[in-house]
Formats: C-alpha cells, sequence, structure tokens
C-alpha cells in the first residue's frame, strides 16, 4: 500500500539530514519501548493502568523540537512518549512502569504519575483534563517570575469535553499566559468517538470564543508539527497569550492495555498505519532524500533496540522500594530544591 | 398616616450598629431613594436610603448613637397635613421572634431516619438460589428496574455501545435503546448536574461513574443540589436518583483511581450511601436505591464484580436500607465492616477459628442510614469490637461507630474498639507498597487479639 508522501507545512529540503535522522531515532525509540511495555505488562511486570502512545509518537517528538532549554510540559496518563521526547531516561521511566525503586516516582507513581524536575516534566495525571489548569498554573508562573518559558499542556480529544478545560482558556487568554494548549486529537476517548461526543468537532475553533488563536495540525506528519510548535511557541514568546494545537492523530493500540477495542474495525487501523505512519514517513524521507541508507537505519534500529531492552533488564532487575518509602513524602518539610529560584 | 423608619439590617450577620450620621433633619421632605443617614455595620458603613415619601416628622436616635438594635424605630415619617405630635412611637422590638419551644428536645441524628431493628430474613425461608456474580446481579437489578419503570434511565461514560467500562450494563442498549441508556462525553460535572436536574423533574437517573475517583468532578452536584435540595425546597423538590459505580482500590492503580469515599458521602445529609459485599444485596440493595425517592450513593467494587455469591432466583425483591446483615454469628468479639472490607473481616473470622476465637461478623450493607441497633446488641453480648474498612483512618466510619458504640454501651465494653483501616498515605503503586497500604485479614487478627486480650 503506497504511502501519502511526508510533507504538508515544512518541505523536506529544509530539513537537514542530523534533524531527519533525530526524529526518526527519538520517535523510533517510543515505539519500541511502548512495544516492550506492552509485552511487560503481558508478563505481569507491569500492573494496573498503562497506556500506550504507539501511533503518535510524532507529536511529542515534533513539539519537543520547538522547545527550548526551560520550556515546560504536563500531559495526561498517556504520558510514555512525552517523557522519552523530553529526555527523560528510558531506565527510569520502565522501572517506574515495574514500580520499582529506579523508578522515576521511587515505584510510588506508576504508569500515570511520573515527574521530573530537571526534565520540567510536571506529570503523569489520572482525572481526564485535570493538567489543562494545572498547566496553565505552570505558565502562570513563568509569567510571574518574568522568564520566556513556554508550557506545553497536552490533553486529548475527550479531554476537550470537560468543562474545566474552557474556564482555563479564559483565565490564560484573560492574562495572556504563555502556554500551547495541545489537543492530542486521536479520535477516539476509550471508545467514544469524536463525533459521537461532540457536535463540535472542530477543537481548535472553540478557543474562539475565548480570543485564542490556534490551528489544526497533521499529526502523523513530525515536520508539520514542528513547524506549527514553532508558530505556537513564538506567539506565547512574544507575550500574546495562549495558542491551540489540535493535532490530529491515531493510537493504534487499545485505550489501556485491557481495552477490547470493539468500536472501530482493525481495517481503520491497518489503513492508518499502513498509509500514514510517522517513522514510516520519516524513514521514506530519509532515504529517498539520499540522507541515509538502509544499512545506516538498521544500525540506528539496532541502537533503540539495546537501549530499550537494557531499560527493561534495569526495569527488572530494580528492586522493589523499601517498605519504609510508604510512609515517605506525604507531607514536604520544605520546597523541593529549585521550584521557583530555578525558573526566575 | 405616619411611617416609623426602622432602624435596617445592611449585612447578613448584623444584629446592631451604630447611626452614625443623619443626612436629613425634622421637616425635611423626602421622597424614596434619598439618603436618610450613614449607618455603620459590622463590616462597613453604608448609606441607608427612604422607601417612603414624606415629610420627616420626627427623628428618634440622635446620630452617634452606638449598639442600635436592628429594628428599632429611629425616625417618624409623616405626611404632609399630619402633625408629629399624633404619632405614637411604639416600643423597641423584642429580639427576634423566638421559636415556639417545643417540649421534646430536637432529635440529635439528621440522618436518614433508620427504621426499627429489623431482623426478618431477607427472603422468604426455602427460596430457590442460583449463582451469579456481583456484576451479573447489578446488571439484572438495572435491567429489571428499567423494565419496571420507564422513568428509570442509565446515563454515564461508556454506559451503552461500550457496554460499560467494567461491563456492568451490558446488553442494556441492545434492550432499551439510545433513550434510555444514555452515552455522555467526558463531563462528570456537566451530565451529573444534567441527571440531577431530570431527578428533580421527575425521572429515576442511575448516573454511573467510571469509578468514584471521577466523581470528585462532580461532587458539587451530589451534594449541593441532590442532597440539599429537598430540604432547600421545604420538602417540595425530591431527587430521586442513584450515583454508582466502582470505588476504593483495584489494583496497582496507583493514588488518583485509588480512593475510598465511604466515609466521605456517609457524613452528608440528605443523601443515602450503599455499599454492598455480596452479589445478592448487590442486587436486592441496588433495586431498593432505584425506588428510593432520595438520591443514594452506591458504591461497588472492581475486585468483587467477578466474585460469585448465591442470589435468590426471585421475579422480585428488595433489601431495605438501614438493616445490616450478621454475616457470621459469634459470641467473643464482634467484626463490623461493609464492602471489600467484609473480605477481611470473613478471613480473620475464619483464622480466629483456628485459633478458638469466636468472631461474630456484621455486614452493615447501608452506611447512611446505619444499623446502629444491631451492632449494640452485638457488642452487648460480646464485649468487644473490631472495626474494619479500606478507607483512610481519620475520621472514617469506624471513628463514628466507636463514638457511638462509647456512647451507647459504654458499660458493656471490656476493651477499646478498635478500628483497622488503610493507612494514612496515598495509594502507592509498587506492588509491595501497595500490599501495606491496604488492609489486611491478618491486621485485623492481630486487632481482635488485641481486644480479647489473647
Ligand atoms: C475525570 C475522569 N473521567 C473519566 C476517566 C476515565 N478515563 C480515562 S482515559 C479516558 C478517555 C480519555 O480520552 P482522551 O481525552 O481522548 O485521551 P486519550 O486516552 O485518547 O489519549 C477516560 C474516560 C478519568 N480518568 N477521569
Ligand atoms: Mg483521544
Amino acid at each position: 500500500m503506497a504511502r501519502k508522501p511526508a510533507g504538508g507545512t515544512a518541505a523536506p529540503s529544509n530539513t537537514s539530514k542530523d534533524e531527519l535522522l533525530k526524529y526518526y531515532r527519538d520517535m523510533l525509540l517510543i515505539r519500541r519501548f511502548e512495544e516492550k511495555a506492552g509485552q511487560l505488562y503481558g508478563m505481569g511486570l507491569i500492573g494496573g493502568f498503562c497506556h500506550l502512545y504507539i501511533g503518535q509518537e510524532a507529536v511529542v517528538v515534533g513539539l519537543e523540537a520547538a522547545a527550548k532549554e526551560g520550556d515546560k510540559r504536563i500531559t495526561s496518563y498517556r504520558d510514555h512518549g512525552h517523557m522519552l521526547a523530553c529526555g527523560m531516561d528510558p531506565r527510569g521511566v520502565m522501572a517506574e512502569l515495574t514500580g520499582r525503586e529506579g523508578g522515576y516516582s521511587k515505584g510510588k507513581g506508576g504508569s500515570m504519575h511520573m515527574f521530573s524536575r530537571e526534565k520540567h516534566f510536571y506529570g503523569g495525571h489520572g482525572i481526564v483534563a485535570a493538567q489543562v489548569p494545572l498547566g496553565a498554573g505552570l505558565a502562570f508562573a513563568d509569567k510571574y517570575l518574568g522568564n520566556d518559558n513556554v508550557t506545553f499542556t497536552y490533553f486529548g480529544d475527550g479531554a476537550a469535553n470537560q468543562g474545566q478545560v474552557y474556564e482555563s482558556y479564559n483565565m490564560a487568554e484573560l492574562w495572556d499566559l504563555p502556554v500551547v494548549f495541545v489537543i492530542e486529537n486521536n479520535q477516539y476517548a476509550m471508545g467514544t468517538s469524536v463525533k459521537r461526543s461532540t457536535k463540535s468537532t472542530s477543537l481548535f475553533g472553540r478557543g474562539e470564543a475565548f480570543g485564542i488563536p490556534g490551528e489544526q495540525v497533521d499529526g502523523m506528519d513530525v515536520l508539520a508539527v514542528k513547524a506549527a510548535g514553532e508558530k505556537a511557541v513564538a506567539h506565547c514568546r512574544a507575550g500574546k497569550g495562549p495558542y491551540i494545537l489540535e493535532v490530529m492523530t491515531y493510537r493504534y493500540r487499545g485505550h489501556s492495555m485491557s481495552d477490547p477495542a470493539k468500536y472501530r474495525t482493525r481495517e481503520e487501523v491497518q489503513k492508518m498505519r499502513d498509509e500514514r505512519d510517522s517513522i514510516e514517513n520519516v524513514r521514506d524521507l530519509l532515504l529517498q532524500g539520499k540522507h541515509a541508507t538502509e544499512d545506516e537505519l538498521k544500525a540506528v534500529d539496532k541502537e533503540i533496540k539495546d537501549i530499550v531492552n537494557d531499560s527493561a533488564e534495569f526495569a527488572k532487575e530494580s528492586p522493589e522500594p523499601a517498605l519504609e518509602e510508604l510512609w515517605t513524602d506525604i507531607y514536604a518539610s520544605d520546597l523541593p530544591q529549585g521550584s521557583a529560584e530555578e525558573n526566575a | 398616616m405616619a411611617t416609623e423608619i426602622l432602624m435596617p439590617a445592611l449585612s447578613p450577620t448584623m444584629e446592631e450598629g451604630t447611626l452614625a450620621k443623619w443626612l436629613v433633619k425634622e421637616g425635611d421632605e423626602v421622597k424614596s431613594g434619598d439618603i436618610l443617614a450613614e449607618i455603620e455595620t459590622d463590616k462597613a458603613t453604608m448609606e441607608f436610603e427612604a422607601v417612603d415619601e414624606g415629610k420627616i416628622g420626627k427623628i428618634l436616635i440622635e446620630e452617634g448613637t452606638q449598639g442600635v438594635a436592628v429594628n428599632t424605630p429611629i425616625a417618624v415619617l409623616v405626611e404632609d397635613d399630619e402633625s408629629v405630635d399624633d404619632v405614637q412611637v411604639s416600643a423597641p422590638p423584642a429580639q427576634q421572634p423566638a421559636a415556639e419551644k417545643s417540649a421534646e428536645p430536637a432529635p440529635a441524628e439528621a440522618e436518614a431516619p433508620a427504621p426499627e431493628r429489623d431482623i426478618s430474613p431477607d427472603w422468604p425461608e426455602g427460596t430457590e438460589m442460583k449463582t451469579m456474580t456481583v456484576r451479573e446481579a447489578l446488571r439484572e437489578a438495572m435491567e429489571e428496574e428499567m423494565g419496571r419503570d420507564e422513568t428509570v434511565f442509565l446515563m454515564g461514560e461508556e454506559v451503552g455501545e461500550y457496554q460499560g467500562a467494567y461491563k456492568i450494563s451490558q446488553g442494556l442498549l441492545d434492550k432499551f435503546g439510545p433513550r434510555r441508556v444514555v452515552d455522555t462525553p467526558i463531563s462528570e460535572i456537566g451530565f451529573t448536574g444534567i441527571g440531577t436536574g431530570a431527578a428533580l423533574a421527575g425521572l429515576r437517573p442511575i448516573v454511573e461513574f467510571m469509578t468514584f475517583n471521577f466523581a470528585m468532578q462532580a461532587i458539587d452536584h451530589i451534594i449541593n443540589s441532590a442532597a440539599k435540595t429537598l430540604y432547600m425546597s421545604g420538602g417540595q423538590m425530591g431527587c430521586p436518583i442513584v450515583f454508582r459505580g466502582p470505588n476504593g482500590a483495584a489494583a496497582r492503580v496507583g493514588a488518583q483511581h485509588s480512593h475510598d469515599y465511604a466515609a466521605w458521602y456517609a457524613q452528608i445529609p440528605g443523601l443515602k450511601v450503599v455499599m454492598p459485599y455480596s452479589a445478592a444485596d448487590a442486587k436486592g440493595l441496588l433495586k431498593q436505591a432505584i425506588r428510593d425517592p432520595n438520591p443514594v450513593i452506591f458504591l461497588e467494587n472492581e475486585i468483587l464484580y467477578g466474585r460469585s455469591f448465591e442470589v435468590p432466583d426471585l421475579e422480585d425483591f428488595t433489601i431495605p436500607f438501614g438493616k445490616a446483615r450478621i454475616a457470621r454469628a459469634g459470641k467473643d468479639v464482634t467484626i463490623v465492616s461493609f464492602g471489600i472490607g467484609m473480605t477481611h473481616a470473613l478471613e480473620a473470622a475464619d483464622k480466629l477459628a483456628e485459633q478458638g476465637i469466636d468472631a461474630e461478623v456484621i455486614d452493615l450493607r447501608t452506611l447512611r442510614p446505619l444499623d446502629y441497633a444491631t451492632i449494640l446488641e452485638s457488642v452487648k453480648k460480646t464485649n468487644r469490637c473490631v472495626t474494619v474498612e479500606e478507607g483512610f483512618p481519620v475520621a472514617s466510619i469506624g471513628n463514628h461507630i466507636s463514638a457511638h458504640i462509647m456512647e451507647n454501651a459504654f458499660d458493656y465494653l471490656d476493651a477499646p474498639v478498635i478500628n483497622c483501616t488503610g493507612k494514612d498515605v496515598p495509594m502507592p503503586y509498587a506492588a509491595n507498597l501497595e500490599k501495606h497500604a491496604l488492609i489486611t485479614s491478618d491486621e485485623v487478627v492481630e486487632a481482635v487479639k488485641k481486644v480479647t486480650y489473647k
């Protein structure tokens, strides 16, 4: 089946070989990591809820390419891809999935609740849309502190129907908060398709009522995502307030590991994979532009596979947290290092 | 006709104020809207406007007077041809008219009234039983009630086409159609408010929360709109609605998806709170909840959904609220529990039996109304009590029961009541930590040994 050529807003010729290779590598890392996580879940090493990001890789990789050091990100429970894309250590993420001491939350958070102050990753939130006002709040802090950081606040098409999103829009625009609202429209909220949850299906367009500009972006095209991200970020950094990106994407796997996914056909999924896959798109660009040979890409594949296997090994070997951990981190005796000062 | 101008109440809490300044004098003509005086309340200085037209006949309270009680006449307004001397000034009013004192003190309990202790069997003896899971029991209860009553409908996330996130509503869309099985967007406060409005208008909604963790988004409508409206409307606006879904810890779903809300909702006058353990109770109590004219919080448990129990094979049966079940009779100690806590209570009772301790286990089944009588009667017999629940220790159901026993059966107690609860920490994800955060039957055994001094 022929894939539509990648492209859209950003012409491939503008993009250097190194850049393309980086996107390829970053997206592949997420995909292989998630496949491994699915496998460990099947083996009983990961428990509870586990929401895979497979299919949506171009969204975070494209937007991270538009970010600078100091920018923040926050998302829902479907958070593994965001963490890897912003440079968090695959070992620490995988070990959190297995609930071990070496995990980002010492095993206490799990798949849905991981954080990294160092990488400005603010979670990992289990309540649909709760991260949206939180993200606006992160941006509020940056504006208050007078720096030029931007916050990427990711949420789903389903989350877009929560009232708190619109209260956040109103205040973010009212106060010109530097926040990019990223709607990852993967077309389903669990088993509910967008058109079964709203008649106002232009999700980015809902910002208009609040005066927030926005646009729809092809989320299977990492270059298009990056270009849109740059535009949004420039708007925020210029002090013009929030921006909305509705990134059209698709999740290949079920909502979580326990989703029978009867609400869509296998053909629908297969068609996306065959025709629109973001990783295959970049791979084509690399090969067609003679930026890389099959052998070079094979070497990248191998490198990624090693990183992922290493993270899985680490996640299995890392011990369970000490029982004393049950009673720690309930109250802080002081603000953790690097809260407000770090951003100033 | 002369009119008295009374000291106004200018804030909800004002009982008296200072008449700071008169802006009119005797003989002045005033019309409505004119500012008569400045009055200092407990919060601010306010301008006091005239309501009626007329002439200031007499100023009764000089400016600068402090502590002028609300409703004290402060001036007299006369019509043009009237003389001030004709005016009779009434005495300052007494304090607030006291409500009629009744001889009986008001009942201290504001809870849904618990019936007299009901010790009748839940279903006739000799009833045929069938085995079914809690999941099937809940589904059957909804199916039967939707069949009985056209005003009953189900709404929530994924209840229809997806067949229920936990498959409780399996098949209901096919049977009753989309008018009565309504898929909602992820908009908890919105659909909870809509459900509550529909109930106020006379329908009988069943609102399913995918889990009760997400009902925190909607708790304002549950409490401020559903639970209080009957009271606020002087009994006019009943709200027959059931809020149901899984509550408490499932397995390894972390801090935001594992909360037990039993004690939260049980605190609210106006709500009824049900938390079944067995399939028979799940079915009989859900049917009762759907028929109840009040908002009912129906707390299920994901881990129990797949467990099988014996359920009476009857065309129709309900279980009344406020009737605990003695799940196991015994004489040495009373263990009180409900919901998933019963698993640990019963397991502990088995272990204790091996050690020669004969425990009586009470399943409360409903937390509001609460069957105090059954607890007290048992404690008067065993003289010892341990409570078991999954929720947090502070302000737990166990705390409340302990207080009640202390007030009403203090002299019968041979040991302090012990409350076994979940640990006072957010639910950790790691398997080993989660196990420690949750209540276990061994902890219950320990507690029983303590109260029996074994
Ligand atoms: C307030 C709340 N309601 C319901 C849920 C259960 N739930 C978890 S994810 C989800 C679907 C969300 O869909 P979407 O926002 O499109 O994000 P996606 O999963 O597609 O990334 C639901 C209903 C929840 N976690 N929080
Ligand atoms: Mg979605």
